[in-house]
């Protein structure tokens, strides 16, 4: 282990990248940047190690036990309404390991992952769904906001994030997270607008996971990509394979050194597929055919990398056995403190709306 | 000293901020090259420079939440929205980020910033431009909302917003940009934001307004008073926190009280006044609290401002009613 993927993997560049990964969108030309295979076969030369390979994995891993527990906790009647990322592990644990510890992020509802992954502590994300706004109060040097509920508000923070930074003279980025539906929102033409004019270390982070809801993203825009969009705003536009977590991970890397050398903003098509639905108030068969998220099994981000590190001697069912015990583990002790936080008082919910407090009457 | 209008005091304001604070940051749509449609930030970017002072894209969600991440991000940033009319499309931001996130995260990420919004008539403008509906911000948990009516506390009290760990928004009485002049200090002081100043002692009715109608209100007085009453003038300078101790104070003395602002009636902050007065003064209370205000009508073009514009007189007639029987 920690040899170089690339010395136990060579598969030469396949022909067409669409024939490996199915498009859910109307464009059945444009390509993505993928390298790893639905089967677990590498495309290229994945410039990671077989120890990051397996560390991205084991994240992918905690991720999806998370999700399955609030989940549960929601059925359960313990967590207000949750919105599920499943299938989105890949694009969300990539994202948030390209960023460096003192960077920005401002993410959505269900970006439990990046958000995790990203410093923001798994008992205090469950506090948030549990309905208690100190699940928002991340630990100091987080520098991760609590997970927007509003589409598309939260696009612009990461512009502002970066422009204080950029004036404070650091190198600090800031990315924001959302999805194909935000892209239609007002804020998301201002903030890449104002990210563009001012040069900003702004990585705009799109998650194509082929719904707003109900809403499929052909019918969400008649640009051929979000990817696209860049154009008109005057950044490089990146589409990559949102379930390939090394393809991910690269493709903000380039964008976070870009960014970080005075290059200023990128948007980052992530394509990937919400395996689940909405929210856990949502009936998904109202709007899409169950053979759709069926085809989207076989492509699914974790089993890509599991065959993936199988082949290259990387995964035993005794090494899954002891990701999945050790996460659920940490997690069943994080769903403890969360849920053992005393109820807020009323004192509490007075006087978080100013530094001083209410107003003496 | 020097002599200043309200419009040079919060210019000197902004200079003085720029100088002491190197966290101040002013971002707005043409702020820097011609110094803002009111010539506010006049003078600014020469003297700060252009990653000081910064003309933006025309898009007031975006100025707005632009600042917000400048703010969460330790910097100080004071925006300007190019009329009050023109912030509507920055209430979003206002409303659902930049008023909640102290609450969001537990006191975790503040945003503390200033959005500055020149309001109200009386100048013959076009549509929007005429704007005075702080009702809507009062009504926000987590803003404070401040509006000055002498260059003396524009400047204070501009400092202490720049100051304060919250956001705030600061309205500038349009009409009163260039009418009022009093000597005021060049050093950096703050006013604080909260307190309400009494600006005439009286002992027969109280008179209380905020930022541009204070100019017909201090008429108002000075004519009653020629007809032999004592009039006490409150210039409330902040509605939020609503300094609600130095109104029950002055109507607990007069026992009348007329609340004049240039809002429509129904909804207007007059409302919170006339209920906090019943509240803490009912059985001082000579007469029916009066409200002067401005119709139940969108703020009218040119031609017909007169009509709308709570007068002089309608102040006299309505102080004069609270004196009958």
């Amino acid at each position: 282990l920690g040899r170089g993927l690339d010395t136990l993997i060579t598969i030469e560049p396949s022909s067409t990248l669409e024939s490996i990964f199915g498009q859910t969108h109307a464009d059945e030309g444009s390509s993505m940047f993928s390298l790893i295979k639905p089967d677990g076969s590498v495309v290229d030369r994945l410039p990671v190690t077989l120890d990051e390979m397996r560390s991205l994995y084991a994240d992918m891993v905690e991720a999806r036990i998370f999700d399955r527990k609030a989940m549960a906790m929601q059925r359960q009647g313990r967590l207000a309404t949750y919105a599920p990322f499943q299938g989105q592990e890949a694009a969300q644990i990539g994202a948030a390991a390209a960023l460096r510890d003192d960077d920005w992020v401002t993410a959505t509802y269900r970006d439990a992952a990046l958000n995790w992954r990203a410093g923001y502590p798994w008992e205090l994300l469950i506090l948030g769904r549990v309905g208690d706004e100190r699940g928002g109060q991340v630990p100091e040097g987080v520098n991760v906001l609590p997970p927007s509920i509003t589409v598309g508000g939260h696009m612009v923070h990461a512009v502002g994030l970066a422009w204080g930074e950029m004036l404070k003279g650091t190198d600090r980025v800031a990315l924001t997270s959302f999805g194909d539906g935000a892209t239609s929102e007002g804020d998301f033409h201002e903030a890449m607008n104002f990210a563009a004019v001012y040069q900003t270390a702004t990585i705009f982070f799109c998650q194509n996971n082929g719904y707003a809801i109900s809403y499929p993203v052909a019918e969400q825009t008649r640009s051929e990509t979000i990817a696209a969009k860049a154009a008109a705003y005057g950044m490089p536009g990146e589409r990559v394979d949102g379930n390939d977590v090394v393809a991910v991970l690269l493709k903000v890397q380039e964008a976070t050194e870009r960014a970080r050398s005075g290059g200023g903003p990128t948007l980052i098509e992530a394509v990937t597929y919400r395996m689940g639905p909405h929210t856990t108030s949502d009936d998904p068969d109202r709007y899409r055919e169950g053979s759709e998220a069926d085809s989207w099994e076989e492509r699914d981000p974790l089993r890509r990398v599991r065959l993936l590190l199988e082949k290259a001697g990387g995964w035993t069912e005794q090494w899954q056995a002891e990701l999945e015990e050790e996460a659920s583990r940490r997690i069943e002790a994080a769903v403890v403190v969360a849920e053992s936080v005393p109820e807020p008082t009323l004192e509490e919910m007075l006087t978080r709306m100013h530094a001083a407090g209410p107003e003496p009457e | 000293m020097t002599e200043r209008t309200l419009a040079q005091a919060l210019n000197d304001g902004l200079d003085v901020a720029l100088r002491s604070d190197e966290r101040v940051v002013l971002l707005g749509e043409d702020i820097g090259r011609t110094g803002g449609v009111f010539r506010i930030t006049d003078g600014l970017r020469d003297k700060h420079g252009a990653d000081r002072v910064y003309d933006t894209p025309v898009a007031e969600a975006g100025i707005v939440g632009a600042a917000f991440g400048m703010a969460v991000a330790g910097l100080r940033p004071v925006a300007e929205m190019q009329f009050m009319g023109f912030s509507y499309p920055a209430y979003d931001q206002i409303i659902n980020h930049v008023a909640r996130i102290r609450n969001r995260s537990n006191h975790r990420f503040t945003a503390p910033m200033v959005i500055r919004m020149p309001y109200g008539g009386g100048i013959g403008a076009a549509e929007h431009h005429s704007e005075s509906t702080e009702a809507i911000y009062a009504h926000i948990p987590g803003l404070r909302v401040v509006v000055p009516s002498t260059p003396r506390d524009a400047k204070g009290l501009l400092l202490a917003a720049i100051e304060d760990p919250d956001p705030v928004v600061f309205l500038e009485p349009i009409r009163l940009y260039r009418s009022v002049k009093e000597e005021i200090p060049d050093i950096y002081y703050r006013v604080d934001i909260g307190p309400a100043r009494v600006e005439r002692p009286g002992d027969d009715v109280t008179l209380i307004s905020w930022g541009a109608m204070m100019k017909e209100t201090r008429q108002a007085a000075v004519a009653l008073e020629e007809e032999g009453l004592s009039v006490e003038v409150l210039d409330l300078r902040t509605l939020i926190p609503l300094d609600r101790d130095a109104i029950a104070l002055s109507v607990s003395k007069t026992g009348r009280a007329v609340v004049i602002h240039e809002a429509p009636l129904t909804a207007g902050f007059g409302a919170e006044v006339a209920a906090t007065i019943q509240e803490h003064c009912l059985y001082d209370l000579r007469a029916p609290v009066q409200r002067v205000a401005g119709w139940d009508t969108v703020f009218p073009l040119k031609r017909s401002e007169h009509h709308y514009l709570p007068s002089v007189e309608r102040i006299r007639e309505a102080a004069m009613k609270t004196l009958e029987d």
